[in-house]
């Protein structure tokens, strides 16, 4: 543990520094390889959609003897066999999962059920969706996605700076799109609770971001008179700064995600909380590694096009570009704009005051 | 940003702000007992029942979805439901202005009954009375003598003799209501049975209707209908052949969902497609008929979105499942916390602790204030904002860490990291609670929950943070244990990773 608290100090000193802003293109060559995934997910896989979104129903029944075999056949004896799908949930439960019926398909499977293994019909659960209401949901979901990103832009771009709203959008439309990627790659249902779950992960993953911002923001105030970092390093210094915070609150987040998680999947085996804590359980981590590796970047380049910018970056290197190359050994310092002067090694993050 | 001298001010009062943290929650505690608020209302798929959610669509070319519309279809499936006597069931309409669903929960296992009963979209017809008596069996009944109709079955003779208006089934109006055929039904007041002929008008052909007072006949309330091209000559030729018949064969009822309405009595043939329907009414019933007339068929028609079905079982299942998340969710933020912050996991502690409370009391008081419901998707909600929670404790905590780097002690740091991570709390949760108010307005269905009380737990984490957090920091800063640096405390210089040449020693 003090190890990590010893790097906590450190990385806050500049003592230790990761290049993270510098290496962004490093950042964005993944974060594409991992969206062209996605796409091809996308494209070729598609999303599973649950029932919610192309209609159906299913019943769900607590049986100890009954197999999944003696439901299919109970199920198909009815005349249902479209889109038939049986599986034992947890120990002693059996869900029968059916395309779109009519009233009467429904009851014939809910008398079947009760007629074969016994049970009342008010100890089925069921759930029957209509074929029209998946086009409900998605246009509400859709509709939540933008309204949320201009809101988002436009309370950002008032408390931060314009571009800090602009950086931090590509951040969170990058995880949608991984998060909905690694949905379609591995196949997980898509529920309105996974959707739901999508649309917080937008407000998640802008809260790890905010927190880098500001940050960022408090280092960068008096960045152009005092003249001794690029925006670049002060963003990159700023990241660092707040890496054992941006780590520790993400750690901090998933637990209870993750317990809800544990309990949803391993007790209870499908519904509202498996599908919620799966969105967000993969959302915040991919949030997390977008608020570190994706936002900040983007804001530094953003920024670094600024004529004041460039007129800094050219002041700071003629000030300490020649002494500060000398000690630079490091291999992976660069930074993303080529016309700054590139030598700034991370053990050179000037000293704090009050330091000893 | 506040001046520094209201910074000394608060550091000064740590009392206060507890204080007034102490009066809320016995303020909260005291609305939860005198409104007798004292168990959480539960949602369906925690205590078992049935919720129906309806997507109105409009029924033909010329009626479009309007608010009103939607409106008028919620009082009316209201009315139907309420009819069945489930306690605590309830009709709402979810979402804004056109752009709603409605959602019918009834809890319990009698939620069958209310899928047929809202199934069907009912239609309001006018058909002639063939035969009419008191709305109780004839067995009992011993003042009419149960003479068979002529011109219609045995068997609707037979359930015309049979029918008993006075028990709450047979005013459902789940009954047939074939507009081809001749049936029975009752009142809706349950005091008169009929035989009632097929329907020779129906509820669409009305064009206007509404409620007034008869400037003629003295002051008394009355309906009056207009009928469109196909209703008046419908109407005209109904009234044209029944006006001149005995009682009851002269009146008309106006049926709807199989309950008589109203059956006036026709005492002239009306071929001008206006007509008017006086009586004794009272204002309200006046207006109720004119209703009913107006719109006394639902409306608008609905697609049946979803039915969900919970059992009671899988109910308190679910339940329990939300509340171990829980609690293991707290458990190990606890430990976490206690892990890397060693001392300071006492103040997480403690204000998850306090936040906990008072969000609990505020479910208990809103509950009973506005009806809000706790469904395992709020429970997720509350979980999943313990980590927001958690991670204001852990943006103040490591600001005070930095200002110690900065080399400032202990009690200082307190203060100077709370104004800069102040900022930072407030922008993340503000982006939390949009979030959760977008999300709420934009949810279909149950998960309208999980919004509601993940914006209501980052407001309560607000709260928190400013009136017990930051006040608790700033006596546990006073104590020994803390600003002398103890290795446990979490506040140390090396947890800080501060190299001081000699052991930090400040009183």
């Amino acid at each position: 543990m003090s190890s990590i608290k010893g790097l906590g100090g450190r990385l806050y000193s500049g003592e230790t520094s990761f290049n993270i802003v510098g290496n962004a293109k490093r950042w964005y060559a993944l974060s594409a390889l991992f969206t062209i995934i996605s796409i091809g997910a996308l494209a070729f896989q598609g999303l599973h959609l649950g029932i919610e979104f192309k209609g159906g129903s299913a019943y769900t029944f607590t049986s100890t003897t009954a197999t999944v075999e003696q439901a299919r056949t109970a199920v198909e004896g009815a005349g249902i066999s479209s889109e038939l799908i049986v599986q034992k949930v947890g120990d002693t439960k059996i869900r029968v999962q059916t395309g779109s019926l009519t009233n009467a398909q429904s009851d014939a499977v809910e008398s079947v059920i009760v007629s074969t293994f016994g049970v009342s019909a008010e100890s089925i659960d069921t759930q029957i969706i209509g074929p029209s209401w998946g086009k409900e949901i998605t246009k509400k979901a859709l509709y939540g996605l933008f309204a949320f990103l201009i809101v988002i832009m436009l309370f950002l771009a008032m408390t931060f700076e314009p571009k800090m709203a602009i950086a931090a959008i590509v951040a969170v439309v990058h995880d949608v799109f991984i998060t909905v990627g690694i949905y379609a790659l591995v196949g997980f249902d898509v529920t309105p609770a996974t959707v739901i779950g999508f649309l917080t992960i937008l407000g998640y993953s802008l809260y790890d971001t905010v927190v880098v911002f500001d940050k960022v923001r408090e280092n960068t105030r008096s960045i152009t008179s005092t003249s001794k970092q690029t925006y670049t390093q002060a963003t990159n210094f700023a990241v660092n700064q707040t890496l054992v915070r941006s780590v520790n609150t993400s750690i901090i987040a998933l637990i209870p995600v993750g317990s809800i998680l544990f309990v949803g999947a391993g007790l209870l085996g499908a519904g509202t909380l498996k599908d919620l804590s799966l969105a967000l359980f993969i959302g915040m981590i991919v949030g997390a590694y977008s608020s570190i590796f994706i936002a900040p970047p983007v804001l530094a380049q953003l920024r670094e096009k600024e004529p004041a910018m460039i007129a800094l970056a050219k002041r700071v290197h003629a000030r300490g570009g020649a002494a500060v190359a000398a000690v630079t050994t490091s291999a992976s310092v660069q930074t993303t704009d080529s016309s700054v002067g590139q030598r700034r090694g991370p053990r050179n993050q000037p000293k704090r005051k009050g330091r000893k | 940003m506040s001046t520094p001298n209201k910074v000394v001010k608060s550091s000064g009062r740590p009392g206060r702000a507890l204080a007034i943290l102490a009066l809320i929650l016995v303020g909260l505690g005291a609305t939860s007992f005198i409104t007798d608020a004292t168990t959480v209302r539960l949602g369906l798929d925690l205590r078992g029942g049935t919720s129906v959610t309806l997507q109105p669509r409009a029924s033909t070319a010329g009626n479009e979805v309007t608010s009103e519309a939607i409106d008028q279809a919620v009082e009316i499936i209201r009315q139907r439901v309420n009819s069945l006597g489930v306690a605590e069931s309830e009709v709402t309409s979810q979402g804004s202005g056109t752009n709603r669903q409605i959602v019918i929960s009834v809890p319990g296992e009698n939620g069958r009954r209310v899928v047929d009963l809202v199934g069907q979209t009912a239609e309001l017809r006018f058909r002639q009375v063939l035969a009419s008596g008191l709305g109780i069996p004839a067995s009992a009944d011993t003042s009419t003598a149960a003479t068979p109709v002529a011109g219609v079955s045995e068997a609707v003779n037979q359930a015309f003799a049979n029918l008993d208006c006075t028990s709450a089934e047979s005013l459902q109006g789940t009954g047939s209501d074939d507009p081809a055929s001749a049936i029975t039904a009752c009142s809706k007041d349950g005091g008169t049975k009929y035989i009632l002929a097929p329907a020779e008008v129906l509820g669409r052909q009305i064009s206007k209707a509404s409620a007034g007072i008869d400037t003629q006949a003295g002051s008394a309330w009355s309906v009056s209908l207009t009928f469109n091209g196909e209703g008046t000559s419908a109407f005209g030729a109904l009234t044209a052949r029944v006006t001149s018949l005995p009682e009851p064969t002269n009146q008309v009822a106006i049926v709807l969902d199989g309950i008589v309405q109203s059956s006036p009595r026709i005492t002239e043939a009306i071929p001008s497609g206006t007509a008017q329907i006086t009586g004794s009414f009272t204002q309200v019933e006046a207006q109720d008929l004119a209703n009913v007339l107006k719109y006394g068929a639902l409306p608008l028609a609905f697609d049946r979105g979803e039915v969900q079905q919970v059992s009671p079982t899988l109910g308190s299942e679910q339940l329990d499942a939300g509340l171990l998340a829980g609690a293991l969710g707290l458990i190990l933020v606890t430990i976490y916390s206690f892990f890397y912050y060693r001392g300071l996991g006492v103040v997480v502690t403690g204000s998850l602790a306090v936040a906990a409370l008072m969000i609990y009391l505020l479910v208990l008081v809103l509950g009973e204030a506005i009806g809000f419901t706790l469904t395992l998707a709020g429970i997720a909600g509350i979980i999943v904002a313990v980590g927001i929670t958690a991670d204001s404790f852990v943006v103040y905590f490591e600001r005070i860490r930095d200002e110690i780097r900065e080399g400032r002690s202990l009690r200082s740091a307190v203060e100077s990291g709370w104004i800069k991570a102040r900022h930072t709390i407030l922008v993340a949760d503000a982006v939390s609670i949009i979030a959760a108010a977008l999300l709420y307005f934009f949810a279909v269905g149950g998960v309208q929950g999980f919004a509601f009380t993940l914006g209501l737990t980052t407001l309560v984490d607000l709260l928190v943070v400013f009136i017990f957090t930051k006040p608790l920091m700033t006596i546990m800063a006073r104590l020994r244990f803390f600003n002398s640096g103890h290795r446990f405390s979490g506040v140390s210089d090396k947890s800080s990773g501060v190299s001081r040449p000699t052991a930090s020693v400040e009183a």
